[in-house]
């Protein structure tokens, strides 16, 4: 049993049934649903970098969301591209945007940061919206080709484009996990921690932050390329500020600063909302409170809750072990010393 | 070696320390003294590249530091250990100390030997290395600060408060391992309200008042001084 709960298994069985859920179940339509959740879930991923990890709260991901998704439909559309090459290029107009953003707002922090990033989202979104003869403004851009053949693998169907996009999490997900465990990632927990005391043991701490905040808007751009061409349509409300809450949801719910935070949260949020379709925007009069009473009781989401319920119990077990021992190293002592009398 | 020359440094408008000098030669033990909010840190983070004086330089084996940034600070040779035991709770034991080894993060070798030397002194560390720091005992906590400091090899280590809070016993401890890094060819910078037990370690000291330097000797001169007996040593 206490194998069976291991990381690693539950990691494994996780993987496989990813790999086996559209044989599970023949519903095109949850397929679709489960597609989208994983394309969200890579978005979520590269705002937990930034956000868990560094400590750095960005409001402007929805917008990165988007240029990856208009890069891509503009250049396979428009510019009629290559798909893998308009895909390449996508990620890294993402990427270099990012990096000019982050030079900038870096040199805020914590609220000041969050409020100059939602404003940057802002006015992505804005131009995005107005910019009518690049993007088509509100009417949005159509005919987004789906991604191209890879050889002989195409990707017209709903299956094999569930199959790309979790082939794309899993990269995200061991690319993040990588991350996380090296010196890269404590340095990055470093920072959250204190900023001049990762600075006085010679981290230079503008590179680093620098650093994180591309990797993070690579990964929102890989989400938006990969969500337009699923969708096949785009209009500017993908960079709309909602899309940003909907994604930091996911990563409160799920656990911000953990591993497993973003799937968690992610999926849960996306199913429980399916579920409750029938109540429509009346649905928020549920997220409120739960997220709410999340906040105050694990402000760690569900992944940090279990995390710190596990340590408890571990902390736990070690004091009843050394009470154990110390009980019965006393009894050895009263019975040597009663033999010594006898 | 180092030397603070006429610095001044503001926080808004307001005028955290005043003219500071300070000079320091290779190998000595030098004390800063005095209470809370007279500019010790300040003067420590003016050091170590967090502050910027308005005025007044800095000059670290004859080049100038205090434009430089934190990060390149540490890089030259000077490694601050923070006051009130700044560590990073979550992570280990291990994972603090290796973390002050950043700057010198591609060499391995140099990194298991350092950390060697540090369970070395603190022989406690070796078998808690494991432990999430947080969980330490002040003076452990001290110790993985003072290791830490240790593990980027500073040429200077600055030493905030370290007895703060701490009992006799352990503090004496503290001061003894501080001499003995000093032995092993480190020099070290140390701010103290402990001015009796700094000063028996140190070469000369400097006693800080509202920002200002009031007065300066060798040890025994301050030993002797009777204002500095008074408010500090209280005898």
């Amino acid at each position: 049993m206490a194998g069976l709960l291991k990381q690693r298994n539950i990691i494994a069985v996780l993987i496989v049934f990813a790999i086996v859920f559209p044989f599970i179940t023949n519903n095109n339509y949850f397929i679709h649903i489960m597609t989208l959740a994983f394309i969200w879930i890579i978005g979520v991923y590269g705002l937990n970098l930034l956000a868990g990890y560094t400590g750095y709260l960005s409001l402007a991901h929805a917008g990165f969301f988007a240029i990856g998704a208009y890069s891509l439909a503009l250049l396979t559309t428009k510019a009629q591209m290559n798909y893998w090459l308009a895909f390449v290029l996508a990620l890294i107009i993402t990427s270099v945007l990012g990096m000019i953003i982050g030079l900038i707002s870096l040199r805020t922090k914590e609220h000041f940061f969050a409020i100059y990033t939602l404003c940057v989202g802002y006015i992505i979104y804005l131009v995005i919206d107005k910019w009518d003869s690049l993007t088509g403004g509100v009417r949005g851009l159509i005919g987004i080709p789906a991604p191209g053949n890879i050889g002989p693998i195409e990707f017209n169907t709903p299956i094999s484009n569930y199959y790309l996009v979790l082939f794309f999490l899993l990269i995200t997900v061991l690319v993040v996990y990588r991350i996380v465990h090296s010196l890269t990632g404590r340095t990055y927990i470093a920072i959250r921690n204190s900023e001049d005391l990762a600075q006085t043991i010679g981290i230079n701490t503008m590179k680093n932050k620098l650093m994180v905040f591309v990797i993070s808007t690579f990964f929102a751009g890989l989400a938006g390329a990969l969500y337009a061409s699923f969708i096949r349509f785009i209009g500017p409300d993908i960079g709309y500020i909602t899309i940003t809450f909907d994604l930091l949801t996911y990563l409160i719910v799920g656990g911000i600063g953990t591993l497993s935070g973003p799937v968690i949260g992610t999926i849960l949020i996306v199913w429980v909302s399916q579920q409750l379709q029938f109540l429509q925007d009346y649905r928020m009069m549920i997220f409120g409170p739960i997220l709410t009473l999340l906040v105050i009781f694990y402000p760690r989401g569900i992944s940090g809750g279990f995390i710190d319920w596990r340590a408890k119990r571990k902390e736990k077990k070690q004091n009843q072990l050394n009470l154990e021992n110390q009980q019965m190293l006393s009894a050895q002592e009263t019975s040597a010393a009663s033999n010594k009398n006898g | 070696m180092l030397k603070v020359d006429n610095i001044s440094v503001k926080y808004g408008s307001f005028v955290a320390i005043r003219d500071i000098n300070i000079e320091v030669n290779q190998g000595e033990i030098v004390v800063l003294l005095g209470a809370n909010g007279a500019g010790k840190s300040t003067t420590f983070n003016t050091i170590s590249g967090l502050n910027k004086p308005f005025q007044g330089e800095v000059i670290f084996e004859g080049k100038k530091i205090d434009k430089l940034s934190a990060d390149k600070v540490v890089k030259e040779g000077i490694v601050q250990c923070a006051e009130g035991r700044k560590l990073f709770p979550a992570m280990s034991v291990y994972e603090n100390l290796k973390m002050g080894a950043y700057v010198h993060r591609k060499n391995k070798a140099q990194i298991k030997e350092t950390m060697d030397h540090v369970f070395e002194l603190f022989p406690i560390l070796q078998q808690k290395k494991d432990d999430p720091a947080g969980s330490l005992s002040g003076g452990q906590q001290q110790m993985v600060a003072i290791g830490r400091a240790l593990m980027a090899r500073p040429k200077v280590m600055m030493l905030d408060e370290p007895s703060v809070g701490l009992a006799p016993l352990i503090v004496e401890q503290m001061f003894e391992v501080i001499q003995q890094i000093n032995r092993e060819g480190t020099t070290i910078l140390l701010a103290e309200q402990n001015a009796n037990a700094a000063l028996k370690i140190a070469t000369k000291g400097y006693v800080f008042e509202n920002g200002n330097v009031v007065v300066e000797g060798t040890s025994e001169e301050l030993f002797s001084n009777d204002s500095v007996r008074k408010a500090y040593i209280g005898a």
